[in-house]
């Protein structure tokens, strides 16, 4: 074994010790849906003492932000320890403490392209899960076009004047501060007029009204700014260039995404899954001809979310070929659950059945090929950036 | 386990093969072959031989490379982009793992041969329209010190052509059952053995052979009588990684075909590749390319670093790799139109690849039930 491997195997044995010391019993190897997502701020209520002891002691171990630096509230550790650390979470059955969109959004791109003090001043608190942010990205004329954000920010000197409507913000009404996409200038092209702002949503003028799914929940918001004044240090990089930061995140929710296909099942087969549906459900030649098609490829998808790690970690990067991840991952899952629905039958039909909550969690994965950018736009990308096509 | 991305050494080695095939083996060569007659070019296999792919998973002491099965898989996949006509799996990969897998003065001299591309190989294993080693039948009688062979097989690659024949045999238990086969490598010319070249539709060497009370000794027994499995699956598994690597790589090469009509071909006053339709067929195939290229490279490094637990890995790039080659040729001649349906165009050499290969080592239903098996259900 080379010194690189044995220094991953030490940290593997180290850090399932402590995460079988540190997580406590309860949360472990629980079944885990968007109900049970710990997303802190400052409104954050507990479930229960177990979350919050285990959030606590995973903010002084420094795992809610593993890769950040040590300096912003993160662990410090490189790409392959962090992976070893999500290797023994699931083994184990320790849940993620925190998630949010400041991990996995704001904190990238803060740490790519924020000044030293936006990066001090909001970094820590995300990894404290003491605030908790949202993204104001589509519009209800921006969707899929999102370079078309119409919502103004006016320079008044000292502060910039919000006004316009943001649309699809997920959590909004929850979320404590807002990172948003905003027009400063309506004369130049239209990637080149947008800014990257931050907003605190207890500002006046900012309301939020929760969007009713086909799912029964309300994930999203539409976000509303009348004449909001916002401290001009809360721009992000330099002015009219925030489109670059967009697209930048865009890459890495995409990957995030794709990456859903994965996780989804807790790293059980969809067969043993489908398995515990009832002893019969395999015996079905169509049931059984498409769950090992789906596990083939979910295998095959997932170790291609490995190589394109490995591939970014190389410094190669990844770029548009993110596309492919997103577009890929996202079809999967709703193929994988649509065979879940089909599997349980008329068990599945009820809200709250035998299942559980699998017909909200089937509905929902219809937005994971619109959100982030439609499978659609993600064949758009491939055919023009990757495979060179030509437009029209 | 190591990085699926190609290594520094694992890139120079893709380049060498593509720089050499594209010289030395385009599809044009394949079709010199058919319209010659021919399985194969013997001065290719020579030349590939000299670069020391004969010996790919051969070990050093008998002259071989010892590069491995990730090495092998990338030869393989450069060979399916140009659609290259050789010996290499059944010989290099096939039985160069089971000859491994046998030790012993005789397999270490059976293996420089290979290695020296002296020697090649055939294996000898289906009798029916469909991948089952554990059904074959084909009997193995004691006879005296030795045994005596009776029975056909069916779709024997490289069958007509090979100098000698790795044959499973039954020498005890029932069809369908794994116990009972023994493995034995035996001269192709040896009396008794007949052989009918079958006219395949990818113009490659496949064939019938006809055992009629062929005589082996007890030397011509690969490893321990009734214990072929030992041997053969390791075997098999290396020639299944390797096939999907060519798959891939035919995939790979019939869908650089068709980009570069999409770009060229005008309709309608505008290059087709621009219609949104075809954009999003391309992308997809694309898509599926890039899934399955992972596949591949994980096969060969669990080959190389847990061979004995291998076979959710191979059988998944087997899987996927048939699919992947399915849906890109399909996707070539479609968006070729016409031309791609004139025997004078490329592209049905792709397609006509693709289905053979489909079938050989195991199909797409046959890998999926073994990854679902593998994956508890």
């Amino acid at each position: 074994m080379t010194t690189a491997a044995s220094d991953l195997e030490t940290f593997r044995a180290e850090i399932a010790g402590w995460i079988a010391t540190a997580c406590p019993d309860g949360l472990r190897n629980r079944p885990m849906n968007e109900d049970r997502i710990v997303w802190g701020g400052r409104r954050w209520v507990f479930d229960d003492d177990d979350q919050r002891i285990w959030l606590e002691r995973a903010i002084d171990k420094g795992i809610t932000a593993p890769r950040w630096p040590v300096e912003y509230g993160g662990g410090g550790i490189s790409r392959a320890h962090e992976k070893i650390l999500r290797e023994e979470m699931t083994r184990l059955g320790a849940p993620p403490p925190l998630e949010s969109f400041g991990l996995w959004m704001l904190g990238p791109a803060l740490l790519a392209f924020g000044s030293d003090e936006q990066k001090a001043r909001h970094l820590p608190p995300i990894t404290r899960g003491e605030i908790r942010w949202c993204q104001g990205y589509s519009e209800p004329g921006a969707g899929s076009d999102l370079a078309n954000v119409q919502t103004r920010a006016e320079d008044m000197g000292d502060h910039y004047l919000i006004n316009g409507q943001k649309i699809w913000t997920s959590y909004a009404d929850q979320a404590d501060w807002i990172f948003a996409l905003v027009r400063t200038d309506r004369e130049a092209p239209k990637h080149k007029g947008i800014s990257f702002l931050l907003m605190d949503m207890e500002s006046p003028g900012i309301s939020t009204r929760p969007i009713r799914l086909i799912s029964g929940k309300s994930p999203f918001c539409e976000t509303f700014f009348d004449n909001v004044k916002v401290p001009r240090e809360n721009l992000v990089g330099e002015v009219n260039r925030g489109w670059d930061i967009a697209k930048y995140l865009l890459t890495h929710e995409r990957e995030m995404i794709g990456g859903g296909a994965r996780g989804l099942l807790g790293g059980r087969s969809l067969g043993a899954f489908l398995g515990d549906l009832g002893a019969d459900v395999l015996d079905d030649p169509v049931i059984r001809a498409e769950a090992m098609a789906a596990e083939v490829d979910t295998l095959a998808f997932a170790m291609t979310m490995d190589r394109y790690k490995d591939r970014a970690e190389a410094g190669s990067g990844v770029g548009d070929a993110s596309a492919m991840l997103k577009y890929y991952g996202t079809e999967l899952n709703k193929r994988r659950y649509e065979l879940l629905m089909t599997a349980a039958g008329s068990d599945a039909l009820q809200w709250d059945g035998p299942h559980g909550a699998l017909a909200p969690e089937w509905l929902r994965t219809k937005a994971n090929s619109i959100e982030g950018g439609t499978s659609e736009v993600m064949l758009d990308i491939i055919a023009k950036r990757v495979l060179e096509l030509p437009g029209a | 386990m190591t990085s699926l991305l190609d290594s520094d050494d694992e890139v120079m080695l893709r380049d060498a093969a593509r720089g050499f095939l594209d010289s030395n083996a385009p599809v044009a060569a394949l079709r010199a072959n058919r319209d010659e007659g021919r399985a194969h070019d013997p001065v290719l296999w020579r030349d590939m031989a000299a670069m020391g792919w004969a010996g790919v998973l051969i070990p050093e002491t008998a002259g071989g490379a010892d590069m491995g099965h990730r090495a092998a898989g990338i030869l393989a996949h450069e060979m399916g982009v140009t659609l290259a006509a050789s010996p290499f799996l059944s010989s290099a990969v096939i039985a160069a793992t089971t000859l491994r897998h046998a030790a012993g003065a005789r397999a270490h001299d059976a293996l420089a041969g290979i290695a020296a591309g002296e020697v090649t190989y055939a294996l000898a294993v289906d009798e029916g329209p469909k991948h089952a080693p554990e059904r074959s039948a084909l009997s193995a009688e004691r006879a005296g010190n030795g045994y005596r062979l009776s029975g056909a097989k069916t779709f024997v690659a490289d069958g007509a052509s090979a100098g000698r024949v790795l044959v499973l045999a039954r020498t005890s238990g029932t069809p369908g059952q794994a116990a009972g086969l023994s493995l034995f490598d035996i001269d192709a010319d040896r009396a008794g053995l007949s052989r009918r070249p079958l006219d395949t539709v990818d113009a490659r060497d496949h064939a019938r052979l006809d055992f009629d009370g062929v005589e082996a000794t007890g030397d011509d027994l690969l490893g321990e009588a009734d214990d072929a499995m030992r041997l053969l699956r390791p075997a098999l598994e290396a020639g299944q990684a390797a096939l999907a690597a060519e798959l891939a790589g035919l995939a790979g090469g019939i869908s650089a075909m068709t980009l570069g009509y999409l770009k060229e071909r005008r309709q309608f006053g505008r290059t087709i590749g621009s219609f949104q339709a075809l954009q999003h067929r391309a992308a997809h195939l694309w898509a599926e390319t890039e899934v399955t290229a992972s596949a591949i490279a994980n096969a060969g490094r669990v080959l190389d670093e847990t061979p004995d637990d291998a076979t959710l890995a191979v059988s998944l790039a087997k899987a996927r790799a048939t699919r992947t080659a399915d849906l890109a040729v399909r996707e070539g001649i479609q968006m070729h139109g016409g031309i791609g349906m004139t025997d004078d165009h490329d592209a049905g050499f792709f397609m006509k690849r693709a289905r053979v290969g489909a079938e050989w080592l195991g199909d797409y239903g046959y890998h999926a039930a073994r990854v679902a098996a593998a994956r508890g259900f």
